[in-house]
């Protein structure tokens, strides 16, 4: 079970959250022409990467905050957390 | 009783308390503290089970969890379990266990017909022999292998036991309380750690128990007891027996199951069986310690030959001789320690040692003991069935490849020692990469993965001293780096008998015509002609051999056969081990109860239950409860001898001609405030919200970025910048979640707040014409009439002293409203409503009368709102705005959600207007149109209309708008029904929608 370091509470277990998938995927603005592929890309299109990736966890049994988790896919190595809109280095 | 095999004040069981119990019906005596397996020795029983697949006789060949044979099923308080190791099993009064894995009986068994049939065995039996035809898998093949497999039964009754689960953290977690275990716990513990010092056994020492030691001036039983009463006197230690860390998972996660109850004869009062422990330790020492290896040699798996350090055991500790008559078969110097034991207890042993001209301490004492040794010597193989008769023994030459001199000596054990493999299991699991050590001819740990050392013999060091030193450094340097203090207590000196080297020899080889099984894997029958089988055959990587032989499977994970498994493979690929590598070691080190991994989550417990405050009300008035969700609901109220059908058409019927009340605390409320707050709604649902005026509700749909429908609701605006949205009892939670979401990550720059407030209000919907009359003698100083609180309006009002808040909505279709007050005053709402509503005829409505009239009226639920549909497949396209963009909007114009034919809500109502549609028919244009009959659509709910008083259903079929006053036909095979119906408007009641505006 991961031990995840939620930015507002601190080290939680994983059974305190929920999984939020890839937190790179970025909304296409409301109101903005966009072509078909695009919208497909943003809606179904989601990388599986071995490694280093930045995903989106929901703190529900606690803050009620999304965070970002720069987790490790194979070896479960957590190397940040982020608050929802906090820069990424 | 005779314990004919029992020693006089030997060993450390209670004599002054005997216990008696069965053993495949026959009562046995033992004492308190022994095993299943003491206590059988002891009477002289070593027949206990039959082998997996040959069904040969099997005895008792370890001492503890390294157990591969003597697994039993135990019958305890009428209660079954399984996959009992009779090694680690205490006996208790009343105590009854029997073999498994043989018919009609241990002695008897038919099954071992198998063994005069091996030829017919091989490895991988079962994948040549069960390939064709494939019809046969499934009624034939798989219920034979099915019965013929498994250590035992589980049982099929709910199992009555009660098990926790605990979480606990600390700083240093120890997993075996050998020597290291010991040692390094007293370190860590005194430099301030918080320390958990688990320990498998009843008893902690480990190895101490039964090694003639001396440490600080000390018997190595007396260290031990020492150093466990001062941990257990500190308040950072928690010392458990009886407690196996079985797993090593993510970011220091252990688990470990305790036995709190296993050992007595009924769980105590407030006490559970078992309790998981899941662990979150800062830090890690594993000193799981090591398990004897055994010698490969003809049929070594007769009863009788056993683990040379199990025959110590089964003397140091519990006063138990495994034979009288015993033959050790060594090739390192720990064989002499257990032959040296049975001298001084009378028994005269006879060693065989494979090396030829060993010299240490222990063999001086040995040969001062005046016990035979035969040097360059070995067991060819064991004789004897049900157990040891004599051996075969024969001088062996020093390049380890021919036999002389056979002979057949009597003896009634061989006790073998091929010297010891560390315990790297949770290391592991830990994702530690075992390195193979030369030295030792075994894999130790390698570098760290996760915060985790391995000490002592676990770690391949097998001298006393080295051990307790390593180990209280490891304690203190641990624990320093957690506290940061620097307590350091001062490592005791260590007297210990020296050894000198193992020798490498670990299988005999046949002698010249002997066609001798002889076996590596004792749990899984796996025999050096399976092995050499399977590489023949081609098997090469050593995760397929073991998969095609199943060695090292099962509950023995490889404990007492790997490494001779490994060597074979070497030696036949002329590759040393190493190259070979090791199989994946897996949780659970040992068989868990799925009891104690279910923990309390069982039956009504595996979720919450959630309960409306007017919950007893219903109770009181025979209300019968449906699940929704975590809630439970009134389904409908009994009367008299009604059922289901006719109690919900009597509640619905009511509604549409008088009143009912419904409870609705259920649904989902989420407040949403804020200046940006009809912004944020405006692009969360499909509608436009911009310019809602306060005091009003509107209905909305939300869509997922898929453009399916998420959920719907009403959501009304209370202030300026605060809304009460409503959900689906369903989607409550997943809609909030999904708010949060864009709040936080997608428009952070919106200024909204978004708060659960579900359980905050106590709901009740009114419904019916009666409902505006009752309205005004629950309200008397407000005007309710309809220009005062008009359809989708909203007024705050006071109902007897209890703030209320009145939404006029309708999910009935009928006049209604909502009334909500604080929780608290839930049951007081009620019953005022029920008081004041008698004289308007009001009856309490439950779930299926609110689903008959929702359906009557069109209106979509969770079963059409199924996770496929988009809003024009229900009906809701009207809903959708084209003027604004929202959640979901662009997947709208995908060409599937544009396409014409699309599946739509329509009416269905059956010809002869008295057969009910089951829910999930088909409907199809021709009943006998040759499989696949091509359906149209589906049957989505089903109800009885109480306004026309025949079955009405609602579906959602292909083009469903030009399908309407079709005559087609419902199918439903599973109900086998095929039921002529005709299309009709799902709006079947009130299509204008009148009356909720009335």
């Amino acid at each position: 079970m991961l031990y995840i370091n939620c930015p507002h509470c601190g080290l939680r277990s994983q059974n305190e959250f929920a999984y939020g998938g890839d937190a790179t995927v970025k909304r296409p603005e409301l109101n903005k022409e966009i072509s078909d592929q695009e919208w497909d890309n943003f809606v179904y299109l989601r990388k599986s990467p071995r490694g280093k990736h930045l995903e989106l966890w929901h703190h529900i049994s606690g803050c009620r905050q999304w965070i970002k988790v720069e987790r490790d896919t194979s070896t479960h190595e957590i190397f940040k957390t982020y608050k929802a809109n906090e820069a990424i280095e | 009783m005779s314990q004919g095999f029992r020693l006089d004040n030997v060993g450390m069981v209670n004599r002054e308390k005997k216990i008696s119990f069965k053993f495949n019906g026959k009562k046995y005596f033992g004492f308190e503290g022994d095993t299943i397996a003491s206590a059988l020795i002891a009477n002289g029983v070593h027949l206990v089970g039959r082998s997996f697949k040959y069904h040969r006789p099997r005895g008792f060949f370890g001492v503890g969890v390294d157990e591969p044979y003597a697994i039993l099923q135990l019958d305890r308080n009428n209660e079954r379990d399984p996959n009992i190791r009779a090694t680690e099993q205490e006996i208790f009064e009343g105590l009854e266990v029997k073999s498994v894995n043989c018919w009609p009986s241990v002695n008897f068994d038919i099954g071992a017909i198998n063994n005069f049939l091996k030829m017919f065995f091989p490895a991988g039996f079962y994948y040549k022999t069960f390939m064709w035809p494939p019809s046969f898998w499934y009624k034939i093949y798989e219920p034979f292998i099915r019965m013929a497999a498994g250590f035992g039964e589980a049982s099929i009754k709910h199992d009555k036991e009660r098990y926790e689960h605990k979480y606990e953290y600390c700083d240093l977690l120890i997993t075996g309380s050998g020597p290291s275990g010991l040692a390094s716990a007293y370190a860590a513990a005194k430099n301030g750690a918080r320390v958990i010092l688990a320990e498998d056994k009843p008893r902690f020492g480990g190895s101490l128990l039964t090694s003639d030691v001396n440490i600080g001036n000390q018997t190595g039983v007396e260290w031990t007891e020492k150093i466990i009463a001062e941990l257990k006197s500190m308040p950072n230690v928690t010392v458990k027996n009886r407690s196996q860390v079985f797993g090593y998972y993510d970011h220091n996660m252990l688990v470990m199951s305790e036995r709190i109850s296993d050992h007595l004869p009924k769980t105590q009062k407030y006490l559970p069986k078992q309790r998981l422990w899941y662990i979150r330790a800062n830090e890690v020492l594993i000193s799981s310690g090591s398990i004897e290896r055994p010698l490969v040699f003809g049929n070594n798996d007769t009863p009788g030959v056993m683990l040379s350090s199990a025959a110590k055991e089964y003397m140091k500790v519990y006063g138990v001789l495994v034979g009288k008559k015993p033959l050790i078969f060594t090739n390192n110097d720990s064989g002499y320690e257990t032959a040296i034991e049975f001298k001084k207890n009378g028994v005269n042993p006879i060693i065989l040692d494979t090396r030829s001209d060993p010299s240490s301490d222990i063999i001086a004492e040995a040969k001062n003991l005046n016990i035979e040794i035969r040097f360059s010597y070995v067991v060819v193989a064991a004789k004897g069935y049900k157990k040891v008769k004599s051996a075969d023994i024969a001088k062996i030459s020093d390049d380890k490849k021919e036999l002389f001199n056979i002979e057949n000596i009597e003896c009634d054990c061989i006790c073998v020692s091929g010297f010891w493999t560390p315990s790297i299991h949770l290391a592991s699991q830990s994702g530690n990469k075992s390195k193979f050590n030369e030295k030792i001819d075994a894999f130790v740990p390698d570098k760290s993965k996760q915060k985790e050392n391995t000490i002592g013999s676990a770690n391949g060091i097998f001298t006393l001293e080295e051990t307790i030193k390593d180990a209280f450094d490891k304690g203190f340097d641990v624990s320093n780096k957690i506290t940061e203090k620097n307590n350091k207590v001062s490592v005791p000196t260590v007297v210990e008998k020296k050894s000198t080297d193992h020798d490498k020899f670990w299988c005999v080889p046949l002698p010249k015509g002997k066609s001798y099984k002889r076996f590596l894997d004792f749990q899984n029958d796996v025999a050096v002609s399976d092995i050499e089988l399977a590489l023949r055959e081609g098997f090469r990587s050593i995760e397929h051999v073991k998969r095609y032989t199943t060695l090292g499977m099962a509950t023995d994970q490889g404990k007492t056969s790997n490494l001779n498994g490994l060597q074979l493979v070497s030696d036949i690929e002329n590759k040393v081990v190493p190259q070979v590598g090791h199989t994946t070691f897996r949780p659970p080190y040992t068989p868990v109860s799925i009891g104690a991994i279910v923990g309390r989550e069982v039956g009504k417990h595996s979720k919450p239950t959630r309960k409306s405050p007017m919950h007893s009300w219903h109770e009181k008035n025979n209300a019968v409860f449906v699940d929704a969700g975590v809630w439970l609901r009134p389904r409908y109220y009994k009367q008299g001898n009604e059922g289901l059908f006719e109690a919900s058409k009597r509640e619905a019927k009511n509604v549409r001609q008088n009143v009912g009340v419904c409870d609705v605390t259920t649904l989902g409320k989420i407040d949403v405030k804020g200046p940006d707050a009809a912004e944020f709604l405006n692009r969360v649902y499909t509608n436009a919200w911009l310019k809602l005026p306060v005091g009003k509700a509107r209905y909305g749909v939300m869509l997922r970025e898929d453009g399916i429908v998420m959920d719907d609701g009403t959501t009304t605006r209370i202030s300026e910048n605060h809304y009460h949205m409503t959900t689906t009892t369903a989607q409550a939670a997943n809609v909030l979640s999904h708010l949060e979401y864009y709040l936080q990550l997608v428009w952070p720059e919106l200024n909204v707040n978004v708060v659960s407030t579900t359980e905050q209000w106590a709901g009740a919907a009114i419904a019916g014409p009666n409902s505006r009359k009752l309205l005004m003698k629950l309200f008397p100083n407000l005007d309710v009439s309809n220009e005062g609180l008009p359809f989708m309006g909203y007024k705050e009002a006071d109902l007897f002293g209890v703030p209320a808040k009145i939404y006029r909505i309708s999910f009935s279709g009928e006049l209604a409203y909502e009334i909500n007050v604080e929780s608290d005053n839930g049951y007081f709402m009620w019953e005022k409503i029920m008081e004041v509503g008698k004289e308007f005829q009001i009856q309490p409505y439950g779930t299926e009368a609110l689903s008959t009239l929702r359906i009557e009226m069109g209106h979509v639920a969770g079963s059409e709102l199924d996770g496929r549909t988009i809003p024009y497949d229900a009906s809701l396209e009207g809903l959708v705005s084209k003027k604004k963009d929202f959640i979901g909007k662009r997947s709208l114009n995908r060409s599937a959600f544009t396409s014409t034919d699309r599946e739509k809500l329509v009416g269905v109502v059956p010809i002869d207007k008295t057969t009910s549609i089951p829910e999930g028919s088909y409907i199809v244009k021709d009943p006998k149109a040759k499989l696949p009959n091509p359906k149209l659509g589906h049957v989505s709910a089903s109800c009885w209309s109480v306004e026309y008083d025949n079955p009405f259903s609602l579906a959602i079929i292909k083009d469903g708008k030009n399908m309407i006053g079709q005559k087609l036909f419902a199918m439903s095979p599973l109900k086998n029904k095929t039921i002529p119906v005709e299309i009709v408007s799902s709006h079947y009641v009130d299509p204008e929608g009148k009356r909720v505006r009335s």
